[in-house]
């Protein structure tokens, strides 16, 4: 004879869990369909939280447009960018002598250009919810704030205000965690995409994702997906990559000022 | 039935043709929009262009040896274009899964063929490769695994090919490496080259693509082999120093030879001060300046 209390006992332990185990099955990996799209929710402690590490030194691999990054490209040469005709009629009167003489040397310096130059970038913590990243080529710095960070009122700046979100993806079961870096960069300061005068206006927004590969041979390499977007300047939103190979150390770094001409 | 054993076959039921954790799907097709390598992935790269290859002395001598007529050999002319062209090349990719029609499972997923590049079906069952001297192919052999929702493809067994559309190639020992890697509506690839027989090392390339507001069609076109004015049995070529075309980055661009010819130097930062005292800015844009439209 079958104890009276012993089928809902066991049917009160298997139903919640076969919940359980079917429940996560059934959700989405955040981003659903549409892949990293989705944020996860804030964390309190983002470097905690952070499921892959862009901690570290890392140098530009410049081997796609190399001649618009390597060397100044030749004046009125636009090739592959989205202009406007206020964009060309803007880069038609680039002279770079101006430029010099006006000490405004850092244009092509900005956010949604400097991972284009040929550069090493330094990532590090400044703080547990900020994320700082040092360029020697031009020795700019971007701060990337978590959080509900707000940004405080001020004037555009060459390198703007930018929020940044880990968006992390549901590892499969034993397997580390998996994630990319979503930064979304306002309030930017005019500059140049191209070192030739093709412009960005201060109407210019700046999204970007950093991935972290590991490659067969060992390399990590960083590959950041960038998205800049300027109804002035833009037809449509300009998309290109860039990518970092991680060094041990700080081999090559050389912090040299922003210039025009070369 | 018990509540136990429905929960249990409802679980059971649920978990049949669902894919595993950290899937995402990457099916669509994606129109490449090369604001970036724009001339590579269009119209072709200037010849006399390496900048940037880690080429080691033979993939060197074998890109200078090339002629464009190359590709109009009758024996050529249907050979198309490794998996390394969906990195260089000018089109938009078509994907999907293909599952098993009883689990439901996806056992591989496909890059459709364009009419120059076969198909790169990318096997997920984990079968291993075939054996080093099974045959080549232009499509080759890849197999993928997930990594978080990074879908990483590693293809072997490939023949010879081009690795930037101006006689820079690679051997049949080269191997890819494809990271698909989807934020929202941008999927962007990034792909490692191996090749002991043409490289010093890796050569890496990335490029993005965004949803195709029309059906891209996957098709592998039949090719007949037409008379394009080069006879049969010859091989257009240049001899060792006899290519005129390395100072065409010099008169376009100003880039010197060292830069033009490549090596994995020049992919570097530390290249610039090299070149830094004999560059000066070229007085205006002659060739391929427009933006896109």
């Amino acid at each position: 004879m079958r104890h009276r209390f012993s089928k809902p006992r066991i049917s009160r332990t298997l139903f919640p869990l076969t919940i359980a185990l079917a429940l996560p099955l059934l959700l989405p990996a955040q981003g659903g369909r549409g892949g990293r799209g989705g944020a996860a929710p804030p964390p309190d402690n983002p470097k905690a939280a952070a499921p892959i590490d862009l901690t570290g030194y890392w140098v530009s691999i410049v081997d796609e447009d190399w001649r618009f990054r390597m060397v100044v490209p030749p004046p009125r040469d636009y090739e592959g960018v989205p202009m406007t005709p206020a964009a060309v009629k803007f880069a038609d009167a680039w002279d770079p002598a101006k430029d010099e003489a006006s000490g405004d040397l850092c244009r092509a310096f900005g956010a949604p250009a400097i991972l284009r130059q040929p550069e090493h970038l330094h990532i590090t913590w400044q703080d547990d919810r900020t994320l700082r990243m040092d360029t020697d080529t031009g020795t700019q710095t971007r701060v990337f704030h978590f959080g509900d960070w707000k940004a405080p009122p001020g004037p555009p700046t060459l390198q703007g205000n930018s929020v940044a979100l880990w968006e992390t993806a549901r590892p499969a079961r034993g397997s580390p965690p998996h994630g990319s870096l979503k930064v979304v960069t306002s309030n930017l300061k005019a500059g140049y995409l191209r070192k030739n005068g093709v412009p960005y206006s201060e109407n210019a927004d700046l999204t970007e994702y950093y991935d972290v590969l590991k490659e067969h041979n060992g390399d990590t390499m960083l590959v950041v997906t960038i998205v800049v977007t300027d109804p002035q300047y833009l037809h449509e939103p300009f998309i290109i990559t860039s990518h970092f190979k991680k060094q041990d150390g700080d081999a090559g770094w050389k912090p040299t000022p922003c210039t025009v001409k070369w | 039935m018990t509540r136990n054993q429905v929960s249990l076959n409802v679980a059971i039921l649920l978990c049949m043709g669902l894919p595993a954790l950290a899937q995402i799907d990457l099916s669509g097709s994606w129109a490449s929009k090369n604001h970036e390598d724009a001339l590579e992935r269009g119209a072709g790269p200037n010849p006399g262009d390496f900048t940037g290859i880690p080429f080691n002395d033979a993939g060197r001598a074998k890109a200078l040896s090339y002629k464009q007529s190359q590709i109009s050999m009758p024996e050529r002319i249907c050979a198309f274009y490794s998996q390394w062209h969906m990195m260089i090349g000018t089109f938009g990719i078509k994907m999907w899964n293909q599952a098993d029609p009883v689990s439901g499972k996806t056992v591989a997923w496909v890059v459709g063929a364009w009419e120059d590049r076969d198909a790169m079906i990318i096997w997920m069952d984990g079968r291993p490769h075939p054996g080093k001297n099974a045959p080549h192919t232009q499509s080759g052999f890849t197999t993928g695994v997930w990594e978080g929702d990074v879908l990483t493809a590693y293809t072997t067994h490939m023949l010879t090919g081009y690795l930037r559309r101006n006689g820079a190639m690679t051997s049949d020992q080269a191997t890819i490496t494809t990271h698909f890697i989807r934020h929202g509506d941008i999927l962007t690839l990034a792909a490692q080259l191996d090749d002991p027989v043409y490289l010093t090392e890796p050569y890496y390339i990335t490029r993005s693509f965004v949803p195709s507001p029309t059906v891209i069609n996957s098709a592998g076109m039949p090719c007949i082999p037409g008379d394009e004015g080069v006879a049969s049995g010859t091989v257009p070529h240049y001899l060792p120093g006899e290519n005129p075309l390395v100072e065409e980055m010099m008169k376009l661009y100003h880039i010197p030879q060292e830069a033009a010819l490549g090596g994995a130097q020049t992919a570097y930062p530390a290249f610039r001060d090299k070149i830094k005292d004999t560059f000066t800015i070229p007085p205006t844009c002659t060739r391929n300046c427009a933006p896109r439209n």
